[in-house]
C-alpha cells in the first residue's frame, strides 16, 4: 500500500494541536504555539500542493483510496478525492496557515486554545472533503460544530452566545435529518458506501425524501434563504479568523455536499426538485443582495453577500450542465479566497477602530492607501470583474443557466448588478469621502503580517482570473463523468 | 444438586456483606477499612464472573435463574461500575461525614440484588432481587440523616418506589394467574394467545419497570430524588438500578412475552418518546447539577427503551450499548461534580461552574467532552450510542420515532450547551481545590478516555454486545 497521503493530511493538524496542547510557552507571547501551528498548516498545506501534482486530472475515478475496516461488518473508514474534492483540500490548506499568521493581531487571550481549535478545525474540513463514506462524512461534518461553536463562544464579540447558539442549533437540526436518510440508505442498500452507492444506485421512489433530508442539512450549511439568519449572526460574533474559516470553507461543504451526495446519489429526485432549488437561488441572489444594500455593519454586509453568492453557486450546481458545475466549483474556491479576504480586511479596520459599523469610517484612501488599494481588488473580486477570479465563476454559472433557463438567468444577473451597488458602496463609503472621525487619522497602514495575508490571497484570485485553467482541468473529467451519470439515470426513468 | 460454581460471584458478594457487617460492629472506627474492603469485595466478585466462560448459557434452580451472556454482561458492568462509583465517591463521603460502616455495605446489597435482578428467569426471583437492590437504596438515599433533603428524598422515593412495586406484584399475580406458572420459560410455553388480563398484568410489571428506570410518566420521583441525596448516593442512582432494570426489561418482554410483541410495542414506544422530549425539554430550566442530570438521565432512558421497542436482536444490543456508553458518560459527569469543591464544601448549582476554564483547563476540558458527548455530538461516544440506536430504530422502519428522537436531541443540546458557554464563556469565579484523591482521578481519566477515544475501535464493544441474541 503507498504511502497514505490523505489520512496524513487530516491527522497532522491534529497532531500539531496535540503538540501545541502540551507544548510549554510563555504565557503571553505563546511564541512556540504559533510558530508550531505555522508550520504544521504550512506543511499540510506544501503536502496538499504535492497531492495536487501527484494528481491525475484524465480520470474521473476516485484517487488515493484508502479502506480500513472500522465498525466490523458495518462502516470502513474510506477516504479517496476526484477532481471536485482536491480543489477545496487545498483552499482549505491554502486559508488555515493565513488564518494562523492573522492571529498575531486579532487573538487578545488564550491564544493556545484558539490554534488548537484553529488545526482541529482544519482537520475535519479536510476529512469532510475526501471522505466517501456517508458515516465518516456525517462525522467529521458534525464534529466540526464544537470546534467552531468554542471559536465563536470563547473569541467572539458581545453577542457571542447568541449567535454560538444558533449556530450550532441550526445546523444540528438540519444535520440530524440527514443521518435518518444515511441511515435509511444503509438498510436499503447494506453499504454506506458512496463509490458503490454511486454504481449501484437508489431506488427512484425512495430519492425524493432522502434528497430533501439531505438538502435540510445542506440547505442551513450553504446557507439558503429562509434557514440563512444565523450565518450573519455567527459571522458579526466570530473572530477574524473564525469568519473567514466560516466563510471560506464551511460553507463550501454544503456545496460540495450538493454536487457529491445530492446530486451523485439522487440524481432523479435531483431533477424533480429543480424548480424548488432555482427558485430558493434565486431569492438568495436577489434577496438578500437587498438586504446586504441596507447593512450598516460591514461584516453583515459581506455575510449576506455570502448567502447571495453561494445562491449562485446552488443555481449553477442545479443546471446540470458542464459550465454551470464548473462554474460552481470555480464560484466556490472564488468565494472561498474573495470572502475570506474581505474578512480579514474588514478585521485590519476593525483591530484599530474596533468598530464594524460603516458610518464610522471614510476617507481611509489618503490615510491607509496601502488598504485602499488591496480592498479595491477584493471589492472587485466580490463584484466579479473580468480579471479577477469572481468573474469566471459567476459567467460560467450564467452561461449554464442560461441553456436551461431564460428567465431564471435573467434574474440572476441582476444579482450581479445589485452585488455592484451593495460592493461599491460599501468601498466608497470607508475608503472615500472625507474624514469625519480624528481617530482615523491616526490610523496606521497594513502592517507587516496582514500586508502578507492580503497579498497572498490578492494573488491567486488574480492569477485564476486570467488563467482559470488549472482548476477547470482538474475538476473537468469529473464533472462530465457526473453529468453523464446523471443523464443516463433521468434516461432510463423516462424509458 | 445445584452446580453452585455459576453463582459464585453472588455467594461471594453475600458472604462479603455479612462479613463485612460483623467486622464493623465488632471493630471500633473501621469505616475506612469497611470501605476498602468492600471495594475489594466488589473485585472479588468480578473476577469470579470471569471465573467461567463468559458465553455459558445455564439455568439453575428449577430454571428460574439464569447465567448467559447478557446476564454476565450486566454484571460485569454493574459491579465495574459499582467500584468506580464508590473509589470517585470516597473523599465526598467522609466530607459529608456520612463515612459509616453502612454505607457501603449497603451499596454492596444493593449491588447483590441487581445482580440477582439482571440473572432472574423467574418472576418471584426477579422481585426479590428487585427489593433487595430498592430497600437498600431507600437507605442510602436519605442516609445523610441530618439533612432535610436527603431524608426526604429517602422518604419519597420508598413511597413511591413501594407503590410501583406493588402495582408489579400485582402484574406478576395477574400474569401467574393467566399463564400458571411464575417461570418465564413455562410462560412463554403456555402463552399461545392474548387475553385481557394478560394485557394488564404486562402493563402492570411494565409500570413498575418503567418507575424503576424513571421514564416519563413514572419519572415524578426522580429529579427531587437525584438532588435531595448525597451526590455519592446520586451517582449510584443515576448508574446502576437503570443498568438492572434496562436487562430485566429485555429479558421480561423478550422471554415470556415476544409473541405478544404487538401488546407492548406501543407502551414502549409511548414511554421511550415520552422521556426523550420531556427529558430534554424540562432539563432546559434546571438551576441544579444533579437536578439536570436527573432530567438527562430520564432522557437517556427513553433512547434506551426506543432500542427495546424495536422487538430485534439489532434493538437489544443498540440498546445495551447505549447503556454501557451511558454509563461511562455519566461517570465522568459525577466525577467532574466531585472535583468541584472549596473549602470542605460541594458546589452543585450550574452557576458555580462560570468560567471553570479560566483556572481548571483540564477539569473543563473533561466537562466539555462529557457533555458533548452526552448531547450527542460526533466523534464522541454518545454519538456512537445514538447512532446505534437509531440504527436499530430505522431497520424495523419507525421512522417517527427516529426522528423525535432526533428532534428531541437537538433540544437537549441546547441545555447541553448551555452548561458549556457557561463553562467556557462566562466570568471566572474563584478557584476550587484541585487536591483529588488517586480514585476520584482515575474514574474521570478513564471515562473521559472512553468518551473521547472511543470513536477510534468502535468495534470492539459492538462486537462483545452482538453475542448478545435474545430471539
Amino acid at each position: 500500500m503507498d504511502f497514505p497521503i490523505l489520512s496524513s493530511l487530516i491527522l497532522l493538524p491534529i497532531l500539531g494541536s496535540l503538540f501545541i496542547f502540551f507544548s510549554k510557552s510563555k504565557s503571553n507571547t505563546n511564541v512556540t504555539s504559533k510558530y508550531l501551528a505555522l508550520f504544521v498548516s504550512l506543511g499540510n498545506f506544501i503536502l496538499s500542493l504535492y497531492l495536487w501534482y501527484l494528481f491525475d486530472a484524465t480520470t474521473s475515478d476516485f484517487q488515493f483510496l484508502e479502506e480500513r475496516s472500522w465498525i466490523k461488518g458495518f462502516i470502513n473508514y474510506k477516504v479517496g478525492i476526484d477532481g471536485i474534492s482536491i480543489l477545496f483540500i487545498i483552499l482549505t490548506t491554502f486559508i488555515t496557515p493565513l488564518c494562523v499568521i492573522s492571529v498575531n493581531n486579532t487573538i487578545k487571550n488564550r491564544l493556545k486554545d484558539f490554534l488548537i481549535a484553529i488545526l482541529i478545525m482544519e482537520s475535519l474540513m479536510i476529512g469532510v472533503f475526501c471522505s466517501l463514506d456517508l458515516v465518516v462524512f456525517y462525522l467529521f461534518f458534525e464534529c466540526g460544530l464544537i470546534p467552531m461553536f468554542l471559536i465563536i463562544g470563547i473569541w467572539g464579540g458581545e453577542r457571542r452566545v447568541y449567535s454560538a447558539f444558533k449556530f450550532f442549533l441550526y445546523t444540528l437540526l438540519g444535520s440530524v435529518l440527514m443521518l435518518v436518510a444515511i441511515i435509511s440508505i444503509y438498510w436499503m442498500t447494506g453499504t454506506t458506501d458512496v463509490t458503490y452507492l454511486y454504481n449501484i444506485g437508489i431506488e427512484a421512489k425512495y430519492q425524493n425524501l432522502l434528497w430533501l433530508a439531505f438538502f435540510s442539512s445542506f440547505a442551513v450549511k450553504t446557507p439558503m434563504w429562509p434557514v440563512h439568519t444565523w450565518l450573519p449572526d455567527a459571522h458579526v460574533e466570530a473572530p477574524t479568523a473564525g469568519s473567514v474559516l466560516l466563510a471560506a470553507i464551511l460553507l463550501k461543504m454544503a456545496g460540495y455536499g450538493f454536487i457529491r451526495f445530492s446530486v451523485g446519489l439522487f440524481p432523479i429526485a435531483s431533477e424533480y426538485f429543480i424548480p424548488l432549488i432555482y427558485f430558493l437561488s434565486l431569492v438568495a441572489i436577489i434577496y438578500t443582495s437587498f438586504v446586504a444594500l441596507m447593512q450598516e455593519d460591514m461584516k453583515k454586509l459581506i455575510a449576506y453577500s455570502s448567502v447571495a453568492h453561494m445562491g449562485f453557486v446552488t443555481l449553477g450546481i442545479f443546471t446540470f450542465t458542464q459550465q454551470g458545475m464548473e462554474g460552481s466549483i470555480f464560484q466556490m474556491i472564488s468565494h472561498g479566497l474573495v470572502s475570506a479576504a474581505l474578512f480579514f480586511s474588514v478585521g485590519v479596520v476593525y483591530e484599530r477602530m474596533h468598530t464594524r459599523l460603516i458610518n464610522n469610517y471614510g476617507g481611509l484612501v489618503s490615510i491607509m492607501p496601502k488598504y485602499a488599494i488591496v480592498l479595491m481588488v477584493f471589492t472587485l473580486a466580490a463584484i466579479g470583474l473580468p480579471g479577477t477570479s469572481g468573474f469566471i465563476g459567476e459567467f460560467l454559472i450564467l452561461i449554464g443557466t442560461f441553456k436551461k433557463s431564460f428567465l431564471v438567468a435573467t434574474i440572476a444577473s441582476l444579482g450581479v448588478i445589485l452585488a455592484a451597488a451593495y460592493m461599491l458602496w460599501l468601498y466608497k463609503r470607508i475608503i472615500f469621502g472625507e474624514i469625519i472621525k480624528d481617530e482615523i487619522k491616526k490610523l496606521m497602514d497594513l502592517n507587516k503580517t496582514e500586508f502578507i495575508i492580503l497579498s497572498f490571497l490578492a494573488f491567486p484570485i488574480i492569477l485564476f482570473g486570467f488563467y482559470p485553467e488549472p482548476l477547470l482541468n482538474t475538476v473537468e473529467i469529473s464533472i462530465i463523468d457526473l453529468i453523464e451519470m446523471y443523464n443516463n439515470n433521468i434516461n432510463l426513468t423516462k424509458n | 444438586m445445584v452446580n453452585l460454581n455459576f453463582i459464585y460471584p453472588e455467594i461471594f458478594l453475600s458472604i462479603s456483606i455479612m462479613a463485612l457487617l460483623i467486622i464493623g460492629v465488632f471493630k471500633k472506627n473501621s469505616s475506612n477499612l469497611i470501605f476498602n474492603l468492600s471495594i475489594i469485595s466488589l473485585l472479588g466478585s468480578l473476577a469470579l464472573i470471569f471465573n467461567f466462560p463468559i458465553n455459558t448459557n445455564i439455568e439453575l434452580f428449577n430454571n428460574g435463574y439464569k447465567i448467559d451472556y447478557l446476564s454476565s454482561f450486566m454484571k460485569i458492568l454493574t459491579v465495574s461500575s459499582g467500584i468506580f462509583v464508590l473509589l470517585s465517591s470516597n473523599k465526598y463521603i467522609q466530607i459529608i461525614n456520612i463515612n459509616k460502616i453502612e454505607y457501603p455495605i449497603l451499596a454492596l446489597s444493593s449491588i447483590l440484588g441487581m445482580m440477582v435482578m439482571v440473572s432472574s428467569n423467574d418472576l418471584i426471583l426477579f422481585y426479590v432481587g428487585l427489593e433487595l437492590q430498592s430497600l437498600s437504596l431507600y437507605v442510602l438515599a436519605s442516609f445523610n440523616r441530618d439533612n432535610l433533603a436527603s431524608t426526604e428524598s429517602g422518604l419519597k422515593y420508598f413511597v413511591l418506589s413501594a407503590l410501583s412495586s406493588g402495582l408489579l406484584l400485582y402484574g406478576c399475580s395477574l400474569i401467574y394467574g393467566f399463564s400458571s406458572s411464575t417461570n418465564f420459560f413455562i410462560i412463554s410455553e403456555n402463552l399461545t394467545e392474548s387475553s385481557n388480563g394478560l394485557t394488564f398484568g404486562i402493563v402492570f410489571i411494565l409500570v413498575g419497570l418503567a418507575f424503576k428506570i424513571s421514564a416519563v410518566p413514572f419519572h415524578m420521583w426522580a429529579p427531587d430524588v437525584y438532588e435531595g441525596s448525597p451526590t455519592s448516593v446520586t451517582v449510584f442512582f443515576a448508574i446502576l438500578p437503570k443498568i438492572a432494570a434496562l436487562t430485566v426489561f429485555i429479558r421480561f418482554l423478550y422471554v415470556p412475552f415476544l409473541n405478544l410483541i404487538e401488546q407492548w410495542q406501543m407502551i414502549i414506544i409511548f414511554l421511550s418518546i415520552a422521556s426523550m422530549l420531556f427529558g430534554a425539554i424540562a432539563a432546559i430550566g434546571q438551576k441544579n447539577l444533579k437536578r439536570l442530570v436527573a432530567y438527562s438521565s430520564i432522557g437517556h432512558m427513553g433512547y434506551a427503551l426506543a432500542g427495546l421497542s424495536t422487538g430485534t436482536n439489532q434493538g437489544i444490543q443498540s440498546s445495551i450499548t447505549y447503556i454501557s456508553i451511558y454509563l461511562f458518560m455519566n461517570l465522568a459527569f459525577f466525577s467532574c461534580l466531585f472535583m468541584l469543591k472549596r473549602d470542605e464544601k460541594y458546589f452543585e448549582n450550574i452557576e458555580d461552574l462560570s468560567g471553570l476554564a479560566k483556572n481548571h483547563p483540564l477539569l473543563s476540558f473533561s466537562f466539555l467532552i462529557v457533555l458533548f458527548s452526552l448531547a450527542g455530538i460526533p466523534p464522541l461516544a454518545g454519538f456512537f450510542a445514538k447512532f446505534y440506536i437509531f440504527t436499530a430504530v430505522i431497520e424495523e422502519s419507525m421512522y417517527f420515532l427516529a426522528i423525535v428522537g432526533l428532534l428531541s436531541t437537538v433540544i437537549a443540546a441546547f441545555y447541553y450547551l448551555r452548561l458549556i458557554k457557561i463553562i467556557y464563556f462566562d466570568i471566572e469565579k474563584e478557584k476550587y481545590e484541585t487536591n483529588h484523591n488517586i480514585g476520584l482521578k482515575l474514574s474521570l481519566l478513564i471515562s473521559s478516555i472512553f468518551i473521547l477515544f472511543y470513536f477510534i475501535y468502535p468495534s470492539w464493544l459492538t462486537e462483545m454486545v452482538e453475542k448478545i441474541n435474545m430471539i
